[in-house]
Parts: C-alpha cells; structure tokens; sequence
C-alpha cells in the first residue's frame, strides 16, 4: 500500500494537477476524482465569504489511513488513492477536500470515491466553520462521528 | 491532571480550546467538565463523542495523568 497513498491534511492549497497525474497507474483504465469546493451559500447563510476548518490534528490522517484501508478492503482493485483535505482558512471556490482513485474500470472508481468521502465526511474530526455577511458559525448539517468501519458500503 | 480538549461548537461553548479537569474515570472528568462550563456545553453533550487518547471509550475507563480527552460536537469536515 503506503506509496499508493496520499494522505494528506494541509493549510495550502490542494495540488489538484499534481495528484491527477500521481493517481494513474498502468493496470488502471479508471481516474475518478472527487473535489469539495468552498461554496457561497448555505442553506439561508448567503455571501459567504470564506470557510475556516478546524481539526484534532493528530487523528485526522490516521483516520483518513483508515479509510483507505477499509475502502482498500472493500474494492481491492483499487490503484492509487488519495485523500487530502484543507485545514484553516479556505476561500470561495479553493477546494476543501479531494478523493481520487484508479481501478481497472470505471464502475469501482465511482463508488470507491464516493464511499470515501461519505464515510470522511461522517468520520473525520474536522469542523467548518461559514463566514458569511452579518455572521459566524459551524458548518450545518454535521455528523454525530461513528467509526469508519461502521459506515455501509459497498452494498448499501 | 488529565487535559480536557474542545472542538468546533465545543470550544465556542467553552471559550477555550483545552483545560485540566481532575477525574478518576472519564465519566468524572465529563461530568466535571460540564459542571464547570454550565449549560451551554451541557446542551452540546447528547450530540458529542469523547475520544480518550484519540480512542472511543466508556465513562468508566479509568484516566491517568498525562490522559488526553476530546470532546467532539458533530462534524462537518469535506
């Protein structure tokens, strides 16, 4: 596995180009990539202006280990993987979070990737916080944390 | 002493992000915890997890001194 892993938090901007690249393989027909991108909006919070993410820094890339252990575990054709997510302030349009896979064919690069960050979502001790006009808060919609193993999939 | 560490709407709750809270079990320190920040976190406590040393564990897990606990609101990572 290890160097067909890129875990990674990070207070810079997420090397889009430079994982696209990293994550092909020879064996792999399939590159999926998924991006979480610093949106305007949320839900009644308008003009946003810039998210700030907060982390329990030492468990975040054990956690994303995790995942793509399980996820490894789940779709063994997978390839490369990758899991990197911003921490700090990220700006409208700056990606917040990306997931890219290669397997063989597309069918298993799709789900492996959307498993990935739904159970990242759901898992990981990161929490955004919206700056919009007129306001401050925590991210809606958060998730009581189960463990990464507890999340259905790929059978759901 | 063990360190008591707050997260995302946990830390504003509180206003700090860490503190020493003195406990035989984790389920001391919790309840030691909540007595000392009042409602506000109390609210927050249903919704929580408590991570001891970056693990699940159970009120009655005992804790030590250098034993580091989180308490961890909902999260909205992604």
């Amino acid at each position: 596995m290890g160097h067909d892993d890129w875990i990674e938090l990070t207070s810079g901007e997420i090397p889009l180009a430079e994982i696209a690249a990293w994550v092909v393989r020879p064996g792999c027909g399939a590159v999926d990539i998924f991006c979480g991108t610093a949106r305007e909006q949320s839900d009644d919070r308008k003009g946003v202006e810039r998210l700030e993410y907060e982390a329990y820094e030492p468990f975040v890339v054990p956690k994303m280990s995790e995942i793509a252990t399980q996820a490894r575990r789940r779709w063994p054709q997978v390839g490369r993987l990758a899991l990197v997510h911003r921490v700090g302030p990220v700006v409208i349009g700056e990606a917040s979070v990306l997931i890219a896979a290669s397997t063989p064919h597309r069918p298993e690069s799709f789900d492996v990737v959307r498993w990935c960050i739904d159970t990242l979502k759901a898992t990981v001790p990161i929490w955004k916080r919206e700056i919009w006009e007129g306001g401050a808060d925590w991210g809606l919609h958060a998730q009581v944390l189960p463990e990464v193993a507890e999340v259905p999939g790929p059978d759901r | 002493m063990p360190s008591v560490l707050f997260f995302g709407p946990a830390r504003d709750a509180t206003g700090t992000r860490a503190t020493l809270i003195e406990g035989r079990t984790l389920g001391e320190v919790v309840a030691s915890t909540v007595e000392r920040y009042g409602e506000e976190l109390a609210r927050l406590m249903p919704t929580c997890r408590v991570w001891l040393n970056g693990e699940p564990a159970t009120p009655e897990t005992p804790v030590k001194e250098n034993d580091e606990i989180a308490l961890l609101p909902p999260v909205s990572g992604g």
